[in-house]
């Protein structure tokens, strides 16, 4: 048992200074491709570093939106960067203006340590043994209509917390969508492999996405998890060429977008209407309504996330 | 310490030295076609052994059943993004490595 212990300190030290390490390289990396693989590299470890804290849902979520779509989105990004000329003058103007980039530099990483250390101190100055709210949440997690704390907590004790993180996402989509696409979307003709991989991947994580869905009531998993696996699914097949048609992305796609907020505002009026309070479920209904606002959400999460990546709002004027 | 558990033990070292392999290539090769080379040989062997170890540790078929849908996934992936770096490297006129 001792060896054990041992090994396990060995191994989450390397995984700490590998964590520093990878985070330096990503910041000091002057090639922005390198950058994102150093990124992506960065969120893998994230979520091993996570699963070593006992924390799956948070893993889960890493790897997906972290490390995955993140990476995915960074890459799209560069792509664009790349194909505009404006990123050269930028980068012209900034050679004129050296010591002013290095003023500006020595501020930050300043402004950066002094965070650094009051949150050390924060770190240190907490008792040794803090349960948080976690004793609370046991005691009521009957009356939660769910078996996983971390569901319970984000779907009911606090679902506003995921509402309103609902609307942070439309409101990165609607950000995007409102700096503009002047870059016309390629129709690109897949190669026989590219083609093959979505065909069979699709299917199976649409399946993941339902089953991660489904096993958030009592085990690691949840709406973000299953949405950024759809999310995935939909990126997967704009690289691979397709692009949605015609009336598809009218009136369609934006409800879809919308639906998880449609519904979690529905359900948030309707109850207050009973006189409850915002969001509070009656204990017997709790499950079936988070299964529903989750699936709602996770549509919307999916759509939101693959609309992300291909970044130009659609216009619907081109397909008449 | 049973014979499952040596057994076990043995194939996840073997899959590791696998995976070492792989990096060393990853590291070393000339260019991005020899390193593919090494990079996904190591992965879909070195992975499958550390499967096939782990599988026997499982407590349920269910486990062996997810460890074996991680194992065929990964190939497929691997195998696929391998094929598409190779041909985008050659699309970009990377020539190939010659002695």
């Amino acid at each position: 048992m001792e060896t054990l212990t041992v090994l396990t300190w060995i191994f989450d030290s390397l995984l700490a200074m590998g964590l520093l390490w990878l985070a330096w390289r990503c910041l000091t990396c002057p090639d922005l491709f390198n950058a994102i693989v150093l990124f992506v590299a960065f969120g893998l470890l994230m979520a091993l570093a996570w699963v070593r804290l006992e924390a799956l849902d948070v893993a889960l979520a890493e790897a997906a939106i972290g490390a995955g779509l993140t990476g995915a989105l960074l890459m799209a990004a560069l792509a664009k960067l790349q194909s505009t000329k404006t990123n050269r003058d930028i980068a012209e103007k900034s050679e004129k203006n050296v010591t002013g980039v290095q003023l500006l530099q020595c501020v930050s990483i300043a402004l950066l340590l002094l965070v650094a250390i009051g949150l050390g101190y924060a770190v240190l100055s907490l008792p040794a043994y803090a349960p948080g709210l976690s004793i609370e949440v046991s005691a009521n997690l009957e009356t939660s209509g769910v078996s996983n704390p971390v569901t319970a907590v984000l779907l009911n004790f606090r679902a506003y917390d995921t509402l309103l993180e609902m609307v942070v996402l439309l409101l990165a989509l609607l950000g995007v969508w409102s700096l503009g696409g002047a870059i016309q979307q390629r129709e690109t003709t897949p190669g026989p492999v590219l083609d093959t991989l979505s065909r069979v991947l699709v299917p199976v994580l649409i399946l993941v996405t339902a089953y991660l869905l489904w096993v958030g009531a009592h085990a690691p998993g949840g709406a973000f998890q299953a949405g950024s696996v759809l999310g995935a699914a939909g990126v997967l097949l704009l690289l691979a060429g397709w692009r949605p048609r015609g009336a598809m992305m009218a009136l369609p796609l934006r409800l879809i977008l919308v639906a998880g907020l449609i519904v979690f505002l529905a359900i948030a009026i309707a109850i207050m209407m009973i006189e409850r309070q915002l969001l509070e479920y009656w204990p017997a209904q709790a499950g079936v309504l988070i299964l529903v606002l989750e699936t709602a959400a996770t549509i919307s999460i999916g759509a939101t996330l693959a609309a992300l990546f291909l970044s130009r709002c659609p216009q619907v004027e081109e397909y008449k | 310490m049973t014979l499952s558990e040596i057994i076990s033990s043995i194939l996840l070292i073997s899959g590791a030295v696998f995976f070492l392999a792989g990096t060393l290539g990853l590291l070393r090769f000339p260019d991005v076609y020899t390193r593919l080379h090494a990079l996904t040989k190591a992965d879909n062997v070195g992975l499958g052994l550390m499967v096939v170890g782990l599988a026997l540790q499982s407590e349920s078929l269910a486990g062996v059943g997810k460890l074996l849908l991680i194992w065929l996934l990964v190939m497929l992936a691997g195998a696929s993004v391998a094929h598409l770096i190779a041909k985008g490297a050659l699309h970009r006129g990377i020539s190939l490595w010659k002695r």
